[in-house]
């Protein structure tokens, strides 16, 4: 009984986890597209720093300090991504198809969320790879396969809080809207870009308060070995909110309308 | 089992508008039951009471003998379901859309395997199962719709407008599989549809939806028979006749309705084409000469005018909403 139930329970999230993977092959502009941006970054917004922070301070700007902000903020637009795009299969009908479907609307979340957050991975591994190519060095393979295990905690939190917006907005405009008030807030708030060390009051209070911040120094502690926040309370946080997030996301998943 | 859908009662209020008003119907296992009403009607409203997807403001309904409100997971095993608008993902094939399906619903990999190719072959996809469902036509979509709703063998598959916006080439394809699959694979189905034709040549019973309201419910032709029969039309050379003649068929008994109207005579009879030789000869023997015959089959546009006082529906909406199918269906 219990192991028919566990077995439709993994089914359930296999189903949704194999779509959302037939979906990613088929956009492969979309992948392109989504480590490009983070690439120019790396390579554009990382010459003009260290050409211009160079000359004030005395030490060399260090490219390698972008590379956990990025990849950060790739996991946290593709996994907030997976999430919201369940506003696009309400508008296009399927998400019909898996409402009416006999198996526990959670476990459907819980797929969706395994499945986006595996996309999630894949361009946050693609980013440190070709940051690695380009010659950035991380301290350690150990390090590098716990940044791994950083980028899927981060992910599955930011897939929960997409989730559950998207189980509550009800047309294509409120993806915008998500995109400006919740996307880019959550990068420029996060030390992706910017120590946070010297931060005026009024912005420390958002950036401490930001589950972004935690996963861009748990990344930086392990990639390049510093960080500021230490990393007990980095994992901490990030572990918290991936399970209070898939939890919301489920909870208001199970309760979404379509008509 | 006595009924595979029974409704007691049942209403759905969406704010000022009561969509369904306490509509109680049954349909017996194995029947094809139609739903039939003009746009607005209710018949989506009442199908998604039906099929979980909405609860009812009041009244019980149950499915397979499941009740839809407290037993909803055992009426969404027991039910198929093809919906008004397509929810097929575009970026999945045929064959994965029916696999991901199949998965859905707890089938193994064998018995996946085998009804993807059943379910295919009945409404001729095989040939097409492994392109992107973006290539499809609008047909074509449909019938991969409706295979999708068969995969997991519902006990009720219901099909809201099934064949909305599609060619008559299709629709009497897609009525094929209909029939097929009541008839040899004993399926209870529950259709919507506005139209008449459809209804008329598909189902078992239709039960017609006015304003939320089942204002007629019976087989095709019991429906129509109620409205007296056949009528016969007689276009006469003296209209001056008219009442004189009338009256003779009222007094003879031939007929239970008799009416006029711009120079005709209209008459209700049963069997009309049996009626028509002794009609002619009362004329003739009144000395009333007859310039045309005609004979109308009683359809159930007339049922429908007789019940609503409105024909269902004009041309000029079949034309926009058909429009209103194709932009939807570009949208993706
Ligand atoms: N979610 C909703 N909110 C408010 N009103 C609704 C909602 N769904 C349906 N209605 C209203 O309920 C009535 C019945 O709608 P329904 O979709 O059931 O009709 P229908 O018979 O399926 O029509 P059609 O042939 O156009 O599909 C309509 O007046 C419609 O505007
Ligand atoms: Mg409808």
């Amino acid at each position: 009984m219990v192991k028919a139930t566990l077995n439709r329970a993994f089914q359930t999230v296999y189903t949704m986890w194999l779509r959302e993977m037939l979906r990613f092959w088929r956009s492969k502009s979309r992948i392109i597209g989504s480590i490009a941006t983070p690439i120019f970054f790396l390579i554009f917004l990382g010459a003009g720093f260290s050409s211009s922070f160079q000359t004030e301070s005395g030490s060399p700007f260090d490219v390698s300090y972008l590379a956990p902000g990025l990849i950060g903020m790739a996991v946290l637009f593709s996994s907030m991504m997976g999430g919201v795009s369940i506003i696009w299969d309400r508008e296009f009908g399927f998400l019909k198809e898996i409402l009416i479907a006999p198996v526990s609307r959670f476990y459907v979340a819980l797929g969706k969320a395994v499945g986006g957050v595996t996309t999630a991975m894949i361009q946050g591994l693609l980013i440190l790879i070709i940051a690695w190519l380009i010659g950035i060095k991380y301290i350690s393979i150990i390090g590098v396969i716990a940044a791994i295990g950083v980028m899927f905690v981060s992910g599955i939190g930011f897939i929960g809080l997409g989730i559950a917006v998207a189980s509550k907005i009800d047309s294509h405009e409120g993806f915008q809207m998500v995109m400006s008030f919740l996307t880019m807030p959550l990068v420029l708030l996060s030390g992706a870009f910017f120590p946070i060390s010297k931060l005026p009051a009024w912005m420390n209070v958002l950036v401490y308060s930001n589950p972004l911040t935690y996963g861009v120094e748990a990344l930086r502690y392990f990639l390049l070995g510093k960080s500021v926040i230490p990393i007990s309370l980095s994992i901490a946080v990030i572990i918290v909110f991936a399970f209070a997030m898939i939890g919301l996301g489920g909870k208001t998943f199970e309760n979404t309308k379509v008509t | 089992m006595l009924h595979a859908i029974e409704t007691m009662e049942i209403t759905k209020k969406f704010e000022s508008i009561t969509a369904v008003n306490n509509v109680s119907i049954s349909v017996k296992p194995g029947e094809l039951f139609g739903l039939l009403g003009p746009n607005g009607a209710g018949k989506t409203t009442l199908i998604s009471m039906l099929s979980t997807m909405i609860e009812p403001t009041e009244g019980r309904a149950t499915v397979w003998g499941f009740d839809v409100e407290r037993e909803a997971p055992r009426v969404r095993e027991s039910i198929g379901i093809v919906f008004q608008d397509t929810t097929l993902d575009d970026r999945l094939t045929g064959r994965e859309s029916l696999d991901l399906h199949g998965r859905l619903y707890g089938l193994d990999t064998k018995t996946r395997k085998m009804r993807i190719q059943d379910v295919l072959s009945l409404v001729e996809l095989s040939d097409r199962a492994d392109a992107l469902v973006k290539t499809y036509s609008g047909g074509m979509m449909r019938r991969l719709e409706i295979a999708r709703g068969l995969m997991h063998h519902p006990r009720v598959l219901f099909l809201d407008e099934p064949t909305l916006g599609l060619d008559p080439q299709t629709r009497l394809h897609i009525w094929e599989y209909i029939k097929t699959l009541n008839k040899a694979e004993g399926v209870t189905i529950v259709l919507t549809t506005h139209y008449m034709e459809e209804a008329d040549h598909l189902c078992d019973r239709i039960a017609i939806i006015d304003h939320g309201e089942i204002v007629a419910l019976d087989t095709p032709e019991a429906l129509k028979d109620m409205l007296g029969g056949d009528v016969i039309i007689l276009e006469l050379e003296k209209p001056e006749d008219k009442s004189r003649l009338c009256e003779i068929y009222k007094k003879n008994g031939t007929a239970k309705i008799v009416s006029e109207k711009n120079g005709e005579i209209f008459i209700t009879v049963k069997n009309g084409e049996h009626q028509i030789p002794h009609i002619l000869y009362l004329a003739s023997n009144a000395g009333v000469s007859i310039l045309a015959v005609s004979l109308r089959k009683p359809t159930l546009d007339d049922v429908f005018l007789h019940h609503t006082g409105r024909a269902i529906r004009d041309r000029a909406a079949t034309e926009v909403e058909q429009v209103g199918y194709k932009i939807r269906a570009r949208r993706k």
